[in-house]
């Protein structure tokens, strides 16, 4: 099965930081205040960001290792 | 999987209260100017969104009211509220209402206005909160100040209520006039320090 990882669309976020408090792993932070950040390092791409961003602008997108 | 609580992790409690305290007694609402001016002043001078990302009473209250109580339908929000139009639309509006609340608060402190006990709902319905005034020491624009503000509190706490039920638990945090702005703030904060080097 392929790996997906959850992407986050930039231009759209509020920087709410909702993914970062419930992401199981600590792979989001939102540096800047503009966006929130996904290390693709730590992300196992469970979505539970992508269920909880308000905006509905974290997505869970294949990625090819 | 659940991480450790932090001590800002219980700040909705002040927000629960503060909305309680404004039926005992008004001039509590002056405590908001806290929830007005930390987060300005934390993009002001580090750059971020620490008060969203951490310590907003009022996200934690609608996350838990409709997360972890189930109040919300967890739908997505309509493409249009999540535009930058209806974000930047939404914050021009509420600064044009906020200045005509403090020019209210103005003519009362000037004199030239009766003090008015009561509470504006989304801008329209006047609620009669006299229960609420037990007289103030000094001019009685502060506590047309106060009014003023609750009603500011209280309209977006019933708008992020109505949005939580309709679509997911935060989602006032997505056209949140605070949000909003300090979001404003770090985009200009961080593109002029790239510019400097």
């Amino acid at each position: 099965m392929p790996k997906r990882k959850a992407a986050v669309n930039k231009k759209e976020c509020v920087s709410c930081g909702c993914c970062v408090k419930v992401c199981p792993k600590g792979a989001i932070t939102v540096p800047t205040g503009i966006y929130a950040e996904i290390n693709p390092a730590l992300c196992v791409g469970c979505g539970l960001c992508a269920r909880e961003c308000p905006a509905s602008i974290i997505t869970l997108e294949v990625v090819n290792t | 999987m659940k991480q450790t609580k932090k001590w800002y992790d219980f700040l909705w409690i002040f927000s629960l209260a503060y909305l309680i305290l404004g039926f005992f007694n008004i001039l509590f609402a002056w405590l908001g100017l806290i929830c007005f001016f930390l987060p300005l002043g934390i993009s002001v001078l580090n750059g971020n969104k620490a008060y969203c990302n951490k310590y907003c009473g009022r996200g934690q209250l609608f996350s838990l009211v409709g997360g972890r109580f189930g109040l919300s339908r967890k739908k997505d929000i309509p493409k249009w509220m999540r535009s930058g139009y209806f974000r930047y639309g939404f914050l021009i509006f509420f600064f044009i209402m906020f200045f005509q609340m403090l020019f209210v608060t103005g003519m009362v402190f000037a004199g030239a206005k009766d003090l008015r006990t009561a509470v504006t709902l989304l801008w329209t319905f006047r609620v009669p909160w006299r229960f609420a005034y037990h007289g103030t020491l000094c001019s009685a624009g502060v506590a047309q100040f106060a009014f003023g503000f609750y009603s500011v509190m209280l309209t977006s706490t019933i708008l992020g209520f109505i949005t939580m039920i309709l679509f997911k638990p935060r989602s006032w945090c997505v056209y949140c006039p605070m949000g909003t702005m300090t979001q404003l703030i770090c985009k200009a904060k961080h593109a002029a320090s790239s510019q400097k080097i």
